[in-house]
């Protein structure tokens, strides 16, 4: 996410973006859940403004896109932070240790999973398998994929990332 | 093809391939700066018309990694850092020695085994679906070609009708990898005989069980086996459109699969007239949300057409009412890749794989947990869990004793 000073300039140029994938998706079947990726992509959230775009701008309910985005993991309601972390819970990491995992993290960053830490860098989030159950436990910040971990490498891990600020 | 064959035949003038695994297990253990340090040390050491390097879907052996394997010796590399590659470069590359310290040494021995093919994890493997994983790059076309690649469309399009091809996977036996078990050849046979104007293919790449990742690495190793077999059921059941419902878990699938797609249809095999014949047929990737019951075939049909991806009754079944209400194939990820195979090799080939009764061909499985080699192997059908753990899997851990093994995900259960 950039950084700019005047954050309506930057809220107009989101909508126009969005505005954008909804006349490129319009037309093909099945676009809502396609337009709803995208616009978590430019906007790092669904907030209820951009719900109301996207349902006009695809001729869809309010209610069926808010209850599309309620049923999916995947879509959230809340901003999120700068990265988001993503601790696999699926059985083959819960049994080598994820449990700890989460617990290091929330002590370390402050937060519980699904918060975001005050100064909008991490949010903590528990994904489903992830599909790298050779390296159990796995955890991912956004497209990193870290395996083999115990507790005493996350800080380390963490490290890297305040410090790319 | 001849032109494409003659293309391909070119890659085979390197003296020495060096393949690296490229699948997610390995890319999170770093497995891209071992490719960039050997692309840098083979051009320092004026090697580059004579060594290959190749980035291949998973390898299979996701704990080991980063790991490689050098052709034509066949020799394994296991966890391999940046540091390591200036020595395999000067000793193996130019001098012809193997790095011994690098090599694979089974648990229970102190000698380590040199060549990929002696160590027991892919010794007792057979690869059909995974053909092709971890031995080409799936983001060339040409590399899939030279293997075979589309002329199983070819045949199909050209030479046959779709009730032969049905009769085909109906004489092999091959039976639905997605967990049900259901005959494949059945499954076509109903969408093809299904009246309608409009159907659909459709594959199930929304592998959600915990623990399993067989898919994914067909998709990220694999991509055409399964863009091909989609094209020979579109020809067969009379659609020209398919989807391949990705999970949103995958992305590395999602970016390959989509890859393969495009090349795909630059060389026309997806497309118009495909092989200059009236068949068109075209793909499309759905990227899943996050929703562990979308893999329920049903239920991925709504996520499809944009809507909460809850289940239907049954029946009706997608073969008579499916995506946009009409008849609709959905197989997954592997039974797909089984079909290219089958359909050049026959069906009496593949059913004298696997058990005398109704269990056919091979099966892939992931390896997880508390085991010496975890990762990927596919085995014929009748092969015991305990071969699969101790000659496959190496065995627990310090040599433990075995207390449980869990199969088949959450549906699953605990076999002590």
């Amino acid at each position: 996410m950039s950084e700019c000073c005047c954050h309506d300039h930057d809220l107009d140029y989101r909508y126009q973006r969005l505005d954008e994938v909804i006349a490129q998706y319009k037309d093909m079947p099945g676009a809502l859940i396609p337009v709803l990726h995208q616009a978590q992509l430019i906007f790092g959230y669904l907030s209820k403004d951009v719900q109301i775009r996207i349902a006009e701008g695809l001729g869809v309910p309010l209610s069926e896109v808010y209850g599309v985005v309620t049923f999916y993991s995947f879509f959230s309601l809340k901003p999120q932070g700068k990265y988001t972390i993503g601790v696999c819970l699926g059985t083959a990491c819960y049994v080598k240790g994820a449990a700890a995992l989460v617990e290091a993290l929330e002590e370390n960053l402050g937060i519980k999973v699904g918060d975001t830490t005050d100064d909008g860098m991490f949010t903590l989030s528990i994904t489903r398998c992830l599909g790298a159950c050779g390296l159990a436990p796995v955890l991912t910040i956004d497209e990193d994929v870290y395996g083999r971990l115990t507790p005493e490498k996350v800080p380390e891990i963490l490290e890297r990332y305040k410090n790319k600020r | 093809m001849m032109i494409l064959r003659r293309k391909v035949e070119k890659m085979d003038l390197y003296r020495r391939q060096v393949l690296i695994c490229g699948g997610t297990g390995c890319i999170s253990t770093g497995c891209k700066g071992v490719l960039n340090e050997f692309v840098k040390e083979i051009k320092n050491h004026n090697l580059t018309e004579e060594v290959k390097v190749v980035e291949t879907g998973c390898i299979g052996t996701c704990d080991l990694g980063p790991v490689l394997v050098i052709y034509p010796e066949g020799i394994f590399y296991q966890k391999v850092s940046v540091d390591d590659v200036k020595e395999i470069v000067e000793e193996h590359l130019v001098k012809g020695q193997y790095v011994k310290r690098l090599m694979y040494t089974p648990p229970t021995s102190s000698e380590p085994l040199p060549e990929y093919k002696d160590i027991p994890f892919f010794r007792h493997q057979l690869r059909i679906a995974l053909r092709n994983v971890g031995l080409i790059n799936p983001e060339v076309i040409e590399e899939y070609i030279a293997r075979d690649g589309y002329t199983a469309l070819e045949k199909a399009v050209t030479e046959m009708t779709p009730e032969q091809i049905v009769q085909v996977l109906k004489d092999s036996g091959l039976r639905g990898r997605g967990g049900a078990g259901f005959p494949t050849g059945l499954k076509w046979e109903f969408t093809m005989k299904a009246q309608s104007d409009e159907k659909y293919v459709i594959c199930n790449a929304d592998e959600g069980d915990p623990g399993a990742f067989m898919d994914r690495s067909v998709l990220e190793g694999d991509p055409h086996s399964v863009i091909e077999a989609m094209a020979i059921a579109g020809y067969t059941i009379g659609a020209k459109q398919g989807y391949v419902y990705v999970r949103a878990e995958y992305p590395l699938a999602v970016e390959r699969l989509g890859q393969a797609i495009k090349a795909a249809k630059k060389m026309g095999f997806l497309g118009e007239n495909i092989f200059g014949t009236d068949f068109s047929f075209d793909l499309e990737i759905r990227v899943g949300a996050g929703a562990f019951v979308c893999g329920e075939e049903t239920a991925l049909i709504n996520s499809i057409e944009g809507r909460r991806g809850e289940p239907r009754p049954k029946p009706p079944f997608p073969a008579t009412v499916g995506l946009w209400g009409k008849p609709t194939l959905i197989n997954n990820v592997e039974t797909f890749a089984n079909i290219p195979i089958i359909i050049l090799k026959g069906a009496e080939w593949f059913s004298q794989i696997g058990t005398s009764e109704k269990s056919k061909g091979t099966k892939v499985f992931a390896l997880a947990g508390n085991i010496n080699t975890t990762g990927l192997v596919e085995v014929p059908m009748g092969t015991t869990l305990r071969q699969v753990i101790f000659d496959l899997g190496g065995g627990i851990p310090n040599g433990k004793k075995f207390k449980a093994a869990q199969t088949g995900g959450p549906s699953g259960g605990c076999l002590t």
